[in-house]
């Protein structure tokens, strides 16, 4: 019991890191329409400037700056970039940000080097937060799992709740009309655009001190948050929820289960299972859990 | 939008494949001095192990440069290493032995990962058979599955790393004498490797040990676990006292973090917690809990390799201070001395020279085995505390990355106790 609690807890949390990994990336799509091809580099661009960061002046300034610098620089990204791009449609935004994850990597390498960086937990958030009949749990996956929640929060009222989210909305479906009422279309695109970006670089502060900050970072979780973006539903933020925490627990419990299927155990195959699950639903149900784009 | 959810898909497949291809660092030209006595460093220099294999090619620009600056070999030619990216997978270091070839290079060394060197073995095997007078010699500095000097050996190939079984030998030597080990979990990377290491645990700790009660075993994928969190759960679920890891790069620290994060208290026997980022990664906590089998560390008595170390960590690159491979000192030491032994750079002669040579290694004599090209080499058992300067035990006194931790000598297990029977049958040609 004990175990299948700690279990749980490792399950959620990790799933909820990989829920603010993803939803930016389902964001920017769901808005926009495009497919974020360097969202992981972006996470990783987080982890690197909060470790510089945290470095000059500490790790409480960094989870606020490295998020917005993070997020200037997919403005940038998407002023002088993706915006000439965006008139030859999809597969050219698409193979932009595919180079431009490369570079982002290669930027990094120059920059930081190939070796991980010492970029640590501070120490007010090291420590056990509490005891379950003898395991620790660690106070940063509390940490993590607050932030995470307080992102899927405070990005719903804002898209739900304010003006800004309501043009945004609007701008997506009736981009000219919205136009025509006098909002700059193409800034809130931008905005978009650099909204998700900063939403992975959140990630990056939080997952890059959990884990290891390293230049391979970005491709270990590359794939993994496509999958969940497809499993959830392409665009929806709520399927998104629910299919990282689906993952995460996936994950966690194919680790803990001794079976094994034909001489293959359940737990070395456990990195696998969310591709299969991918998979699974694409041919079941190809929009996903809660997506409302039916393919 | 269809073609959305299908480019998202593709999106996805494609994401695994993309952040593989890196760049390529930037070959030599061809033919640039005739006198200059090439080798290939084929390891990961991008991806998940690219701090790993950064630091194996610094540390041996510095050897060889050491062996430049005192007159080269064969006679004052001058011998340079050259960086190939292989991303750690067997495929790509197929793509890069071909460049390798075509550059006319016929040396080169490798050592992480044991799926690369098999794949390595078997092309140049082949491409040695079929293109007599061009051979390449194969020199491994760490790639340690047991086969390669066993039933898979090569002329071609030579191990200057102890294999994992003679390691393992080692460990549970040691480990025989420690009555507190009553539960033992093995947590291993899920390649030929990893493997190796669980299957002599296995069989060793039965022999010497057999109260001992193996509470759990479990393999994990080579470099793709973020999330060491469930292990560690696991393993204190199985009411273990010890883990025994093969595990090395992010796959060592992470676990080990993860065990400190979630008190886990244990102590771990391994055999890379002493390399890059590792110390880093898991903190004061370790102190005294993990355990390193290993050829050298910085701290061991008498140290004959005392001002290499220094002289090293003088001119390393930067956040990475640490000397690590003294068995890559040793392997150019007497690559060079076979050349200038064989008075020519041709590898079939130069490997003849190897089978057999004797060493006046820094922490003892070492002989290249010439039954299977096997190193044969002392060993240490040492355990990780805290440095002196963090009030550890006075002998701890250089640390490690600067983390305040250092290693200590446990034990030194002499060449001849972990030496293991082969079953090589060598065709020399």
């Amino acid at each position: 019991m004990e175990f299948f609690l700690v279990q749980t807890l490792n399950g959620i949390s990790y799933g909820l890191l990989l829920f603010m990994l993803s939803s930016g990336l389902t964001l920017v799509f769901s808005l926009m329409g495009v497919l974020n091809f360097a969202h992981a580099s972006f996470y990783m661009l987080g982890a690197y400037f909060a470790y510089q960061i945290s470095a000059k002046i500490g790790f409480w300034p960094a989870l606020v700056l490295a998020p917005v610098l993070v997020g200037t620089v997919g403005m940038l990204v998407e002023r002088w970039g993706l915006r000439s791009v965006h008139k030859f449609g999809h597969v050219a935004e698409l193979l932009f940000t595919f180079g431009l994850a490369y570079l982002i990597d290669e930027a990094v390498h120059l920059v930081w080097g190939r070796s991980a960086v010492e970029y640590r937990v501070p120490a007010e958030l090291d420590g056990p937060l509490f005891q379950i009949m003898g395991s620790q749990y660690p106070i940063y996956r509390g940490f993590m799992m607050l932030i995470s929640v307080a992102m899927l929060v405070s990005i719903w009222l804002a898209l739900t709740r304010t003006r800004i989210g309501l043009v945004i909305q609007a701008a997506l479906t009736h981009p000219h009309t919205v136009e025509a009422l006098g909002h700059n279309v193409p800034r809130v695109f931008m905005l978009v655009f650099g909204g998700g970006a900063a939403l992975a670089g959140l990630a990056g502060v939080i997952g890059g001190n959990a884990f290891v900050t390293e230049p391979g970072m970005a491709a270990a979780v590359g794939p993994i948050i496509f999958v969940i973006v497809v499993v959830g539903g392409m665009g929806s933020l709520a399927g998104a929820f629910i299919a990282s925490l689906l993952i995460g627990c996936l994950q966690t419990f194919a680790v803990s289960l001794d079976w094994s299927l034909g001489g293959i155990s359940i737990a070395s195959a456990a990195p696998v299972l969310p591709y299969l699950l991918m998979v699974l639903m694409l041919i079941l149900r190809p929009r996903g859990l809660l997506g409302t784009r039916d393919g | 939008m269809k073609r959305l959810v299908r480019a998202a898909a593709f999106g996805a497949a494609l994401a695994t494949l993309a952040f593989g291809l890196q760049a390529q660092p930037k070959p030599a030209a061809k033919g640039a001095s005739g006198d200059t006595i090439k080798i290939a460093y084929i390891d990961p220099l991008s991806g998940t192990f690219a701090n790993v294999g950064e630091q194996g090619l610094a540390e041996f620009r510095f050897a060889v440069s050491r062996i430049n600056a005192a007159g080269g070999v064969l006679g004052g030619r001058k011998l340079e290493v050259i960086g190939f990216d292989n991303k750690t997978s067997p495929q790509e270091s197929l793509n890069q032995l071909k460049r390798v070839i075509d550059q006319g290079i016929q040396y080169i060394t490798q050592g992480n990962g044991s799926a690369v060197a098999g794949a390595l073995i078997e092309a140049i095997n082949r491409h040695n058979e079929r293109n007599p007078g061009k051979e390449i010699l194969y020199l491994n500095y760490a790639a340690v599955d047991p086969a390669y000097t066993n039933e898979k050996c090569s002329f071609w190939h030579f191990r200057f790393d102890a294999n994992s079984d003679m390691k393992m030998e080692s460990l549970t030597s040691w480990m025989a004498g420690r009555k507190e080990i009553k539960k033992v979990y093995l947590l291993n990377q899920d390649y030929s490797f990893g493997h190796a290491v669980k299957k002599a645990a296995r069989e060793y700790l039965a022999k010497k040990r057999p109260d001992i009660q193996i509470v759990g075993d479990d393999l994990h994928p080579l470099g793709k676990v973020t999330d060491f969190a469930p292990y560690v759960a696991k393993i204190k679920a199985a009411g273990a006292d010890t883990v025994i890891t093969g595990n090395w790069g992010n796959d060592m620290s992470l676990l080990v973090k993860a065990g400190r994060d979630a008190g886990l208290n244990v102590d771990w026997y391994t055999y890379y917690a002493g390399g890059l980022g590792t110390p880093t990664a898991m903190g004061e906590a370790a102190a005294g809990k993990v355990k390193i089998v290993a050829e050298y560390h910085s701290n061991v008595a008498n140290n004959k390799a005392a001002k290499w170390d220094a002289d090293y960590r003088k001119q390393a690159p930067k956040g990475n201070p640490d000397f690590y491979y003294l068995r890559g000192k040793i392997m150019w030491d007497m690559l060079a001395k076979a050349m200038n032994q064989a008075k020519s750079a041709d590898p079939k002669a130069v490997a003849i020279a190897l089978e057999g040579m004797k060493h006046e290694g820094e922490m003892g004599e070492v002989e290249m085995r010439k039954s299977d090209h096997q190193l044969i080499q002392p060993l240490y058992i040492m355990t990780i505390v805290k440095s002196a300067a963090k009030g550890g035990p006075k002998d701890a006194k250089i640390d490690m990355e600067g983390s305040g931790l250092a290693p200590i000598t446990e034990a030194r297990m002499e060449a001849f106790t972990s030496a293991q029977p082969t079953s090589c049958v060598m065709k020399r040609p």
